[in-house]
């Protein structure tokens, strides 16, 4: 399981890379192992709001729906648009080619909520117990 | 506790994804699912498909007491051969969909649906009027090599001569000098065999299928490609797309229905069924707009709901939205429009002819 350790991470299994007053949101390498082929993807516009907690998107793999929860709240800056024709993408590369929003973030302190990757690590393997 | 078949710990070493199915702990994958899919579509996949059921008739009245519970004509189900069909209640719903295989004039082995293995049992005994129906589910394992090199693969291992066992037809012979039932049937729409063998026998009968398919290119395959390749082929899935409210009229299997064989458990329903005529249809669609149809989402006409989906997927031979759905007669035409709701809106969907997909001509 890749956990890298500069990015923040949810219990829902999205990671964030905050990157000054903007975050890169994405679902983790657990998270796309769990998930299996991933065939389809429903994100969000830019100009949408998202907020903490709530679903923004959802990810479909040959089995399952599963819906994508955002780490901060804030508004959409830019989407992944290519994953649309290739989610496979995720599989491959979650955490770099495989992101899927960049949010303006509203209120800086709700990243203190979020995992760090030895946190996160942890809850994963508390999770598969 | 889940049930697991004699192949548990094989799937376990070989790093399988587990998940319980109907009662079952199944490998739903081991590469995964699209790389199996393909394949079984292009080479050839190894299933085990242990969590099936077989339920035996023997003796004098074996054949007589089938014919009245199957919707087929077993009377043209010659020694040797396999036959699909259906076991009805009195009001047509559908007990499972099953393959009957008559290994001798008087010996009829009945391959049932593993979540249906002791509702089949019960229902068979109870209404075969004293004739001898024996369960022997934990008497067998099954494996599937189901693909365009499975018989280059198989024959490898027999010496029975593949060329003369037909689709739909099986013999008794040693595979890897295991005493098995080879039967040319399957749920992937390719070419392929089903093994029936002893439990104790199926590890060493799986492993040698592996190490003979690899030159090849066998993967083993797990229930999520079983699912997808299944579904191209629109194959229905019982629990899925039918159950015991659903009649094989509603469910696309008239073909399996044979009104002039004489009488047989759920008869007089279906006739009434035919001449009042359906309320509902199965159909196959594929979605227009964006998305994946799934079990159980609503079907929409103008706005309102109409119908239901009963199978989904992406299907990964033809990269489209394919599913199958209960719809009203007057959207169950090829070309008949519809949409499906998915999270909320409405997808564009259209009745296309079945299968979805099908193998080249020749391909045996």
């Amino acid at each position: 399981m890749n956990v890298p350790d500069d990015l923040k991470y949810t219990r829902e299994h999205e990671w964030c890379r905050v990157e000054g007053s903007r975050a890169l949101v994405g679902i983790t390498d657990h998270a796309q192992d769990q998930l299996g082929d991933i065939v389809y993807l429903e994100l969000p516009d830019v100009g949408d709001a998202v907020r903490k907690g709530e679903a923004f998107g959802v990810v479909e793999s040959t089995k399952a729906v599963s819906d994508i929860f955002a780490p901060v709240t804030g508004k959409v800056v830019e989407v992944n648009d290519p994953l649309s024709e290739s989610p496979e993408t995720i599989n491959e590369d979650p955490y770099e080619e495989g992101w899927l929003i960049r949010v303006e973030i509203s209120d800086p302190a709700e990243l203190g909520d979020l995992l760090d990757a030895a946190g996160y690590r942890k809850f994963v393997e508390d999770e598969a117990e | 506790m889940p049930l697991r078949t004699p192949l548990y710990d094989v799937h376990v070493r070989a790093g399988a994804r587990l998940v319980e199915f109907a009662g079952w702990e199944m490998p739903v994958q081991y590469a995964g699912i699209l790389a199996e899919h393909e394949a079984v579509r292009t080479r050839a996949g190894l299933f085990d498909v242990s969590h099936m059921g077989e339920v035996v008739f023997r003796g004098p009245r074996a054949m007589e007491a089938l014919q009245r519970l199957f919707t087929n004509d077993l009377s043209r189900c010659a020694v040797g051969q396999a036959m699909y069909g259906c076991i009805c209640r009195e009001t047509g719903g559908i007990v499972d969909d099953v393959v009957a295989y008559r290994r001798a004039a008087d010996d009829v082995l009945v391959c049932v649906n593993a979540a249906n293995r002791t509702k089949d049992f019960e229902w068979l005994r109870d209404h075969a009027g004293g004739a001898e129906v024996a369960n022997e589910s934990d008497a067998w394992a099954q494996l599937a090599l189901q693909g365009p090199r499975a018989a280059a693969v198989l024959q490898k291992l027999t010496a029975l001569r593949l060329g003369s066992v037909g689709t739909y037809r099986f013999a008794s012979a040693e595979v890897a000098g295991i005493p098995c039932l080879v039967a040319r049937t399957g749920y992937t729409g390719e070419d392929g065999f089903e093994l029936f063998c002893a439990p104790d026998r199926a590890t060493r009968l799986w492993e040698a299928l592996l190490e003979a398919g690899a030159p090849e290119g066998v993967a083993p395959a797990g229930l999520g490609a079983r699912d997808s390749l299944r579904l191209e082929v629109a194959y229905r899935l019982y629990g899925s797309d039918m159950d015991d409210g659903a009649t094989p009229l509603e469910a696309g299997l008239a073909w399996v229905v044979k009104f002039d064989k004489g009488e047989f458990v759920g008869r007089e329903a279906l006739v009434r069924q035919r001449e009042g005529g359906l309320t509902r249809k199965l159909v196959g669609f594929t979605l227009t707009d964006p998305g994946i149809p799934r079990h159980g989402y609503p079907v929409l006409r103008d706005g309102k709901p109409a119908g239901v989906v009963t199978s989904g997927t992406k299907s990964p031979t033809l990269h489209l939205s394919i599913g199958l759905a209960y719809v009203p007669p007057a959207l169950a035409a090829e070309g008949s429009a519809f949409a499906v709701e998915i999270r909320g809106r409405a997808a564009a969907a259209r009745v296309v002819k079945t299968p979805f997909y099908q193998r080249k001509k020749g391909d045996t």
